[in-house]
């Protein structure tokens, strides 16, 4: 969509006025939640005013007969946890209601640099914590397929935004699934990629070596464009590193000269004993005839083995609650935020977070704290950490053997709203097949591959070595073909 | 489930204030997550080394302290300004002790 839509701005088919004012009609028209329940609640912050000036911006140098970039006058919208100078960010938390963002995040510096304009903040769960987009303090997103089940989350409103084509891309952020999942229940793109990749100055920390910034968008083609913008080394974030150039190219329209490993641990069915969340079979069969047409389009497939897949959910939910419980002591109601009245400094703590951060939030919170208190740090966060080193093992040495994995993106297809809000395990299990790739720092892109009976989307999820990204966005590319997605 | 105790420690120090009911609530989903967490008991770590935290071949980068430039001074106000109570470019506090 975006090479067109800029074909269509420097033709002077259409201008970035109207461009941008028929993505504000149509977010008005859909978003915002009514009285009757009705509005898919996406954004949390519209940046209607500014949107429109950027654009008459846009139009002057179009008009002057400037050269633009890609990008330019193209509508994006961005997750409410990240700083968007002058703009509110709240990170879905009731604790940053009214909080203005000082300064950009070094992604959305480039951006705008590139000429980005931004229609608003995308509603998310608060602190980017949840599988479903129920925990934001701004309400649940609904899903555009069936407005009585869930986005799912954390990224539900970047993915909503990109599915009802309120946006034609966004950027979410991704620590155990949170770009992927939303973008297989709502049937978009979206991409988490190699940790380090993508600068995390400016995102609102969750879990700091699990997170990153990723992009959502209709096709693999705008995804890739986009990223390509937002990638590299920053140093004002000493974590993140430059993409190299991946030797192995995907060359025509077909998939000859590429082994893709088929994990036999992503595709148990439900096992009550191990505690293992299984695929629904109509996902299972969705994938599995995703896999056929890469055979078909000339790769090889081989069955795999990831021994320690099992154990990637309680490492996650181990090591991501522990780093949680140290970013967000900063939540304190002195340097900003909500601040509850109080007798005393350990009440000005203790009662402004208990106002105004959200259950889901206190909640993983406490465990992390748990997690890291003396007595308890050796059983649970350094065993942690240790398998780890184990998961990641096991995808080096299967990277040996093949180029890119695919499994399912999730384990359901979205489900309702309000029917896994009370049982914080069940909920967790959602991202079974999502965690192990932040985990291990890979790169992985969630693609449409079917629909189920009711219509709802089916995402297939490509795991990548690290650093690989050019390969997920050419067999993706492919794969979008061959599957006859629309762009 | 966790003993109120447990609960009581932890909530003081993530300095977050629980009323019973979520004591209780907390007692027994915390409970129920750190059960699933058991699995990891079966899996051999010795001598496996803890990850690395996601970056490989970490090095120092931090750089020489340098003056503040007006530019930097502004910025500092526009932080501070995001805070809830401020006194002559300063944030308030209530005393520590």
């Amino acid at each position: 969509m975006i090479k067109e839509l800029h074909q269509k701005l420097i033709n002077k088919k259409v201008s970035a006025t109207e461009l941008i004012q028929e993505y504000l009609d149509r977010i008005k028209k859909s978003d915002p939640v009514k009285s009757d329940g009705a509005g898919l609640n996406a954004f949390i912050t519209v940046t209607d005013k500014d949107a429109m000036v950027q654009a008459k911006d846009i139009d002057n140098r179009i008009t002057k007969g400037e050269k633009l970039p890609i990008l330019a006058g193209i509508p994006a919208s961005i997750k409410d946890v990240i700083m968007t100078q002058g703009v509110q960010t709240t990170a879905g938390s009731k604790i940053l209601e009214k909080y203005i963002a000082p300064y950009d995040a070094t992604l959305v510096r480039k951006l705008k640099d590139q000429g980005m304009i931004m229609l608003g903040k995308n509603n998310c769960d608060e602190f980017a914590m949840g599988s479903s987009n129920e925990n934001s303090g701004y309400g649940p997103v609904k899903n555009p397929y069936d407005k009585t089940r869930v986005s799912g989350g954390s990224s539900g409103g970047s993915a909503v935004s990109v599915a009802d084509n309120l946006s034609v891309y966004s950027i979410g952020t991704d620590t155990g699934g949170s770009v992927r999942q939303p973008a297989a229940f709502c049937g978009v793109v979206g991409l988490k990629p190699t940790y380090g990749a993508v600068s995390r100055y400016g995102l609102i920390a969750m879990a700091s070596s699990l997170d990153q910034a990723g992009v959502l968008a209709s096709s693999v083609e705008d995804v890739k464009i986009v990223f390509d913008v937002i990638k590299g080394r920053d140093t004002f974030d000493s974590t993140s590193i430059e993409i190299k150039r991946n030797k192995k190219e995907i060359k025509g329209n077909n998939l000859k000269n590429l082994k893709i490993g088929i994990p036999k641990e992503y595709f148990t069915r439900l096992d009550s004993a191990r505690q293992v969340s299984g695929i629904d079979k109509e996902i299972e069969d969705s994938v599995k005839n995703a896999i056929k047409k890469c055979e078909e389009l000339g790769a090889e497939i081989v069955e795999v083995s990831l021994p320690h897949t099992e154990y990637a959910l309680a490492v996650y939910y181990i090591i991501m609650p522990a780093e949680v419980s140290a970013n967000l002591a900063r939540y304190d109601g002195i340097r900003y935020g909500q601040k509850e009245k109080a007798k005393n400094l350990f009440e000005v703590y203790s009662k402004s977070r208990a106002k105004y951060l959200g259950e889901e939030v206190k909640r993983r919170i406490m465990l992390g704290t748990y997690i890291l208190s003396a007595g308890y740090y050796d059983a649970y966060y350094k065993k942690a950490q240790q398998v780890r080193t184990l998961i990641k093992k096991d995808f080096e040495d299967v990277f040996q053997k093949i180029d890119l994995l695919i499994t399912p993106t999730t384990p359901h297809s979205a489900f309702k709203l309000g029917e896994k809000i009370n049982d914080p395990l069940t909920m967790y299990l959602e991202d079974v097949f999502t965690v192990p790739v932040n985990v291990a720092g890979l790169p992985a892109i969630s693609l449409p591959c079917g629909k189920t009976k009711n219509n709802l989307p089916i995402g297939m999820q490509l795991i990548g070595s690290w650093m690989s990204e050019e390969v997920l966005f050419g067999v993706g590319e492919v794969l979008e073909k061959g599957l006859g997605n629309k762009g | 489930m966790l003993s109120k105790q447990d609960v009581e420690h932890v909530a003081k120090l993530a300095r977050i204030e629980l009323n019973e009911q979520e004591k209780k609530k907390y007692q027994e989903q915390l409970g129920k997550v750190l059960d699933y967490f058991d699995k990891l008991k079966k899996v051999k770590t010795d001598g496996i080394e803890t990850a690395d935290g996601g970056t490989r071949g970490l090095k120092n980068v931090w750089r020489e302290d340098e003056n503040k430039t007006q530019d930097t001074i502004n910025k500092t106000q526009d932080l501070i300004k995001m805070a809830p109570e401020k006194k002559d470019g300063q944030i308030k506090v209530k005393s520590v002790f």
